[in-house]
């Protein structure tokens, strides 16, 4: 496992999660850190416990075990704190369809007790171009652009953490790119940290400054997404996730 | 607690309502049936009967705090069932909101809509010749108690359909139906069977109706009942907040605030 600089201020810090229902573990003793304008892809396959994890990190589900620490707060210490801090967009998570975008801004918003609200609310509606959709329904709005509201939705409160589930997956290339410049940009600001799930390897490799695989809830592998593929004798990050995927043991045991 | 969390609720559900017809139409529609043609049927029986009782202030006085009542349950459901209805649980349970102040969000959303209902209603009432002077000032101890127990049922209401699922909401609607039979609302509780009439000492709203009866009567009101009443309902809300924060507990235990179109985890 590649060591990595840990002095640099975290803004997740995740230890010994366990999640299990019943007999079925769905993450098992996992422990990660996310610093401050780093990007962290939580790759795996289908069921590996990515989103698991995630539910806990946003407290919408509870651990079995193990701590969750958001900017030095305790998640299980105290919970409206450390949230304050966080935001997410998944791509199974749209906000209401029956309210405006400028309307669930505002709303969330306030539950995020953004300060200077109306003024932020106009900052992330010029910043995901959504100036025409603003009082249009979230509902009518295409999947990309709904992608977007729920992306300017987690910008509101301008997070420490930033949990996305992937937030690329509905959209044209083009407009996928645009978002990743901006989740760059956001980490370029020095304000926060980002964890990252994809299935997009091309995607990863380009924006995740670190990645995790996760197996069968078990973190497998660890490093940067540029030279873990040869470090584990494969050629792309493609093919690695495809042997994490079918063949977790033949990783295990090097 | 974080008014601006608590007011985001209540904003939520202003922002639908302003703009829904399907909204704005059911805050009224049905106390207003209710009201007209309870009032009719007073009328008939007050010139039918010719007994010199006066059946408005009974019946339709009864008629209308019992629709208050639902009023206010149901405006507590409503709010609730729009993040059903919009599968929103994942993106409001993962802001810093606690469970006390979404429920205050929603308690205070039923307090505006259930007084809508109430102003239609004493509007109707008052067309067929109810004035609310007859109860004097017990008409607010009345309306407070009412109020609380409308509350406690609408917060047990959505525990129930957090726990089973959106399928369960059918079972919540009735529920006001269902009660109203041991409460006495149109006859007195003397007319029970005993054991109809142990549950009716523990529910809060009888001791309003026999009040109500009480008063239109010509006697006094039981203050004692009232207190009793007030009392039950005050501990009846503090019970179904506990049931409600153990059902989010378990809820995001076992995933289902994750998970919660799938109904169950099992």
């Amino acid at each position: 496992m590649v060591e990595f600089d840990m002095s640099g201020d975290l803004v997740l810090s995740v230890n010994s999660l366990r999640k299990n229902y019943g007999d079925t573990v769905a993450v098992d003793d996992v422990s990660f850190h996310v610093a401050r304008n780093e990007i962290v892809g939580l790759l795996g396959p289908n069921g590996a416990g990515k989103t698991t994890t995630i539910n806990m990190i946003l407290d919408v589900l509870e651990p079995s075990s193990g701590a969750i620490t958001i900017e030095g707060v305790g998640l299980a210490v105290s919970r409206t704190r450390a949230l304050s801090n966080t935001n997410f967009a998944a791509v199974y998570a749209p906000v209401p369809g029956n309210l405006t975008v400028y309307q669930n801004l505002r709303v969330f918003g306030m539950m995020y007790n953004v300060k200077s609200l109306a003024q932020r609310i106009e900052e992330v509606i010029r910043e995901f171009d959504l100036l025409k959709f603003r009082d249009s329904k979230c509902g009518v709005l295409s999947s990309g652009e709904q992608t977007r509201v729920c992306l300017a939705k987690a910008m509101l409160n301008r997070p420490c953490l930033l949990l996305l589930d992937e937030p690329t997956a509905s959209l044209d290339p083009a407009t996928a790119r645009d978002i990743r410049t901006k989740i760059r940009d956001f980490t370029a600001q020095g304000h926060g940290g980002v964890l990252w799930t994809s299935h997009n390897m091309y995607e990863v490799q380009e924006v995740c400054d670190r990645v995790l695989f996760l197996s069968h809830g078990k973190v497998l592998l660890e490093g940067d997404p540029k030279s873990l593929p040869e470090e584990h004798g494969k050629n792309s990050l493609e093919e690695l996730f495809i042997t994490v995927a079918r063949e977790p043991l033949t990783l295990e045991l090097e | 607690m974080n008014p601006s969390r608590i007011f985001a609720v209540v904003l939520r559900q202003y922002y639908l309502i302003r703009g829904s017809p399907s909204r704005i139409l059911p805050l009224f529609m049905w106390v207003m049936i209710d009201m007209i043609l309870w009032g009719f049927i007073t009328r008939y029986l007050n010139a039918f009967t010719n007994s010199g009782y006066n059946f408005v202030p009974a019946l339709l006085g009864a008629v209308l705090l019992w629709d208050f009542l639902t009023r206010v349950m149901h405006g507590l459901t409503m709010a609730f069932f729009e993040d059903v209805w919009t599968r929103n649980f994942l993106n409001v349970f993962a802001t810093p909101i606690t469970i006390s102040e979404y429920v205050t969000g929603l308690v205070l959303s039923s307090i505006t809509t259930s007084t809508f209902g109430l102003l239609v209603m004493l509007l109707i009432a008052l067309g067929f010749g109810l004035s609310f002077f007859i109860y004097g000032l017990m008409f607010i101890p009345f309306l407070l108690v009412l109020f609380m127990c409308g509350i406690a049922l609408g917060i047990v209401g959505v525990s129930v359909v957090l726990r089973l699922g959106p399928a369960a909401e059918w079972f919540i609607w009735p529920v006001p139906a269902m009660l109203s039979p041991f409460v006495g609302v149109f006859y007195p509780l003397s007319t029970l069977p005993v054991w109809m009439r142990a549950i009716s000492y523990a529910l809060p709203p009888s001791y309003v109706f026999e009040s109500m009866r009480a008063i239109v009567r010509g006697g006094r009101p039981s203050l004692l009942g009232l207190a009793l009443s007030a009392a039950l309902a005050v501990v009846y809300i503090l019970l179904a907040a506990r049931f409600f924060r153990r059902t989010y507990r378990y809820a995001v235990n076992v995933g289902l605030i994750a998970r919660y179109s799938a109904e169950s985890v099992s």
